[in-house]
């Protein structure tokens, strides 16, 4: 952590895509990845093995304390992602079997985990109902009530929504299921150890959680299964028979006892991290707000503690990120971050393609300190103002505007502007490579006068690759329509 | 101390690997599919540990997905090749670990056709069985390199060259055999193959499929596209770090290893051949250097494991996976063995911590259990 990114210390706000492993945490694991350590397989019948049956039940004991539910309601598993493909077809398999077109309902924000189940399903046959969420990220009880049908098997609701931390109202959900055959699945990955989470408050049949997400291991999760009145679903993992045939393979015994121990410190810490916690995103949100054109996402709902996500008009997300290098936070799910595609999530609040990627996740957790918190909101503000100052969409006076070129893979714009005093400028929204390039190709066009050669001028000159050739011709096309008028 | 000698059900973690994995616990915990730095550092540790379990297997990085284990593996393997082929009949050894042979029950329930491979009294499959079996078109054929309860190696060569000539991929779970034999995908010849850590001195919760690029394969869990698609779910980054150091060791001193696996297991043949009321399953095989499963005379295996364990020995009455269900072991009775005499079997597994003076211990104390 004591590497520096562009002479700034790292500033790590993603605490919604993973957290670090709390030291008490890696102590317990720790302990049972030693030589004379807890290392035997827990379905061993030796001393060996009792002592890591121990050890599991020990977690399995924190983990029930902090759901308020019994450890033989836990099924362990490699993580929520595991645990949502486990509750929805293990329920499908089990309850939808008997009926013609079982319905499952969910809603268009959830997470990959669960949307990708829905269309697995789909192609099986099942009815899938998505819910549209309010302006705030928000599902409500009636939206539930109106789509149930009698084939509903399983309603699949996240608790907190991880890109914008709105809370759902689950308890109530859970109310207008009651006396309708269908189940209620929560995944709860963003909730537990951000929020108190009471199975039997909240009337949930069947949770999602995963370790990683509240200070315990990667590859470590678990799936609650409520005994009264019993949940059932069918396993999805078989041979080998471990937690009573719902998920065979060797319990992974540190993976379980991290998970344990992040429980237990949730438990004792939910509260003042809460308020720590919140009153951090407080400070955050009032410094962004200084800057016109923000939007604090899902704003009007309750939200966890921990996640802020905000918009910028007029800036392109990319540039946005590209130069906050020295912190760490996400335009989105880092599940999907790979693919660049703008956040689903925000889509469906209603934000076009552009304003959901001038969008961040800025997610603030347990070691996260105030003036983190003030560095990033003076650098994320810096760099907004300066991407706005040469943007082709922050308050621009179209009619100075000479041409408009439009790069038709990634949507960036250059625009080029005749100055009152007869000069030449341009705003643009894009790629680092094509910020570069512009004052270049300006200066060489206005030295020669024309276009030709300017292309391979730039490339020289900045000694790109041949693959981003497409940005070159941009700026070719940008300065051919100057040169024809 | 008591002595260890379970090491087929798993393994004690190597320091070496230990160290691999604490930075990864401790220090940069970046969700590898994050983009910032944190991020990135995450997913070149994952880049360089499926380059070392590339190597141990002989095949390219790219060949590697990651799983929680080794029944992951298996379930994907069968389960995921069964969804994608228009072929549904599965060809699957009867000997297979249970996370073999229940996907197949459990495809079979829900209608695939499943055939069992005959097996000899050892456990062998012949190449004349082995061939009729795959007379009819098939998707997947699937066969354990090396036996988790008895270590009788299989001819895998040999059988996936025919299954080769019938156009039928051959998987192989090869969780028992990596670490102690030479394992090497091509030269085998299967198109699937399991692996997991926690059998070769790395981490619990982590194992890998390795695949050849031309196999058709769905997952079997979604959400996320982690692993290219085929295996969704946050990267167990400390854990994969940990599988990787385990592996290059595992191939860096493979022959170290087995060597002085072999010097204890002949010391410990030769003290069971000693002893009459022993009978050893499938003895005068190939078997590995590590495993030897074994009854005596008047004693039930379970009974036998808590004398055995009440006396600081640790050993395993077949698959750690099913003790405690009361059933003989299943490759056992798959073998054609007696019941009477399957429930007698123990099993006892050497790693790389024994000593020649815990086998004697180990034969002087079945002496004085021997009736």
């Amino acid at each position: 952590m004591s590497a520096v990114i562009n002479n700034r210390p790292p500033i790590y706000l993603d605490y919604a895509a993973t957290t670090p492993v709390a030291s008490e945490v890696a102590q317990a694991m720790n302990a049972c990845l030693t030589a004379d350590g807890l290392f035997a397989n827990p379905a061993s019948d030796h001393a060996f093995g009792d002592l890591a049956k121990a050890a599991v039940a020990k977690a399995a004991n924190a983990l029930a304390k902090l759901l308020n539910c019994n450890s033989a309601e836990l099924v362990f598993t490699s993580g929520a992602t595991e645990s949502n493909n486990l509750a929805i077809k293990g329920a499908f398999e089990f309850y939808g079997a008997r009926l013609e077109r079982p319905h499952f309902i969910t809603s268009k924000i959830e997470h990959k985990a669960v949307l990708d189940v829905a269309d697995w399903l789909e192609q099986r046959g099942v009815l899938v109902t998505r819910l549209e969420p309010d302006a705030d990220g928000l599902i409500s009880a009636q939206q539930v009530a109106e789509a149930l049908t009698e084939d509903t098997v399983l309603v699949s609701i996240q608790h907190v929504n991880n890109e914008l931390g709105c809370i759902q109202p689950i308890a109530e959900i859970a109310k207008v299921l009651a006396g309708h055959g269908a189940r209620l699945h929560v995944d709860a990955a963003q909730s537990l150890g951000k929020i108190p989470v009471d199975v039997v408050e909240l009337g949930i049949d069947y949770l999602s959680l995963s370790a990683h997400k509240f200070y315990g291991p990667k590859g470590a999760g678990a799936l609650y299964v409520r005994s009264q009145p019993r949940a059932r679903l069918r396993p999805q993992q078989h041979g080998g028979l471990q937690q009573q045939g719902l998920r065979s393979g060797t319990l992974p015994v540190h993976q379980i006892v991290g998970l344990g121990k992040a429980a237990e410190v949730a438990s004792e810490s939910l509260v003042a991290d809460m308020e720590t916690i919140g009153a951090l995103r407080e400070q955050l949100e009032q410094a962004l707000s200084e800057l016109d054109g923000v939007t604090i996402n899902a704003a009007g709902a309750e939200r966890v503690a921990g996640i802020c996500n905000v918009s910028f008009d007029g800036i392109a997300g990319d540039s946005l990120l590209a130069g906050l290098p020295h912190i760490m936070l996400s335009s989105g799910s880092a599940c999907t971050s790979d693919n660049g595609e703008p956040s689903y999530v925000l889509r469906a609040l209603g934000h076009d393609d552009r304003s959901a990627e001038a969008s961040l996740r800025i997610s603030i957790g347990r070691f996260t300190s105030a003036a983190d918190i003030e560095t990033a909101a003076a650098d994320i503000s810096q760099i907004v103002t300066q991407l706005r100052s040469v943007s082709p969409w922050w308050q621009l006076d179209e009619s100075a505007v000479l041409a408009t070129a439009m790069s038709p893979a990634w949507g960036d714009e250059a625009k080029l502007l005749r100055n009152a005093d007869g000069s030449l400028s341009w705003k643009a929204a894009g790629r680092a490579e094509l910020l570069a390039m512009l004052p270049i190709a300006q200066a060489f066009y206005e030295k020669h006068g024309s276009v030709d050669g300017l292309v391979a001028a730039i490339e020289a000159d900045l000694e790109i690759a041949t693959d981003r050739r497409y940005l070159l011709l941009l700026v070719e096309d940008l300065f051919r329509e100057l040169d024809t008028q | 101390m008591p002595i260890y000698l379970d090491n087929n059900a798993t393994t004690q973690l190597d320091a070496r690997v230990f160290e691999a994995m604490t930075p990864w616990l401790s220090g940069p915990f970046g969700n590898p599919s994050s983009v910032h730095r944190f991020g990135r550092l995450a997913r070149g540790a994952i880049d360089t540990a499926r380059q070392q379990v590339a190597a141990l297997v002989g095949v390219s990085p790219d060949q590697i997905t990651f799983t929680s284990g080794g029944t992951e593996a298996n379930n994907i393997a069968l389960q995921g090749v069964l969804s994608a082929s228009p072929v549904k009949r599965l060809v699957v050894s009867p000997t297979d670990h249970p996370c073999v042979v229940e996907p197949a029950e459990i495809l079979a329930e829900r209608g695939a056709e499943v055939d069992w491979l005959p097996v000899s009294k050892s456990g062998v499959v012949s190449e004349a069985d082995f061939a009729a079996s795959l007379s009819k078109p098939a998707a997947l054929v699937s066969i354990m390199f090396a036996n988790n309860e008895t270590g009788l190696i299989q001819d895998i060569p040999t059988l996936a060259a025919i299954a080769r000539e019938s156009g039928v991929p051959v998987h192989c779970d090869a969780v028992q055999a990596a670490g102690k034999i030479p394992v090497s995908f091509n030269e085998l010849g299967v198109q699937l193959m399991s692996l997991s850590a926690h059998k070769i001195y790395g981490p619990k919760g982590v194992g890998a499929l390795v695949l050849d690029k031309a196999v058709d394969i769905k997952p079997i869990v979604q959400g996320g596209g982690q692993e290219r698609g085929l295996r969704a779910g946050t990267e167990n980054v400390a854990a994969i770090a940990g599988f990787g150091a385990a592996a290059e060791l595992a191939l860096a001193e493979l022959d170290q290893r087995s060597a002085e696996s072999q010097t204890l297991i002949d010391q410990l043949d030769a003290g069971l051949a000693a002893m009459p009321q022993i009978t050893v399953f499938a003895d005068g095989e190939t078997r590995l250097p590590n495993t030897r499963q074994f009854a005596l005379a008047g004693w039930e295996g379970e009974a036998l494991l808590m004398e055995l364990d009440r006396r600081g020995i640790a050993v395993s009455s077949g698959s750690a996976c099913h003790s405690g269900t009361g059933e003989p072991s299943h490759v056992l009775m798959a073998m054609g063995i007696d019941r009477d005499l399957a429930y007698g079997a123990i099993r006892v597994s050497l790693g790389v911590h024994n000593t020649a003076a815990e086998i004697d211990t180990l034969l002087q104390t079945l002496q004085e259990l021997a009736r």
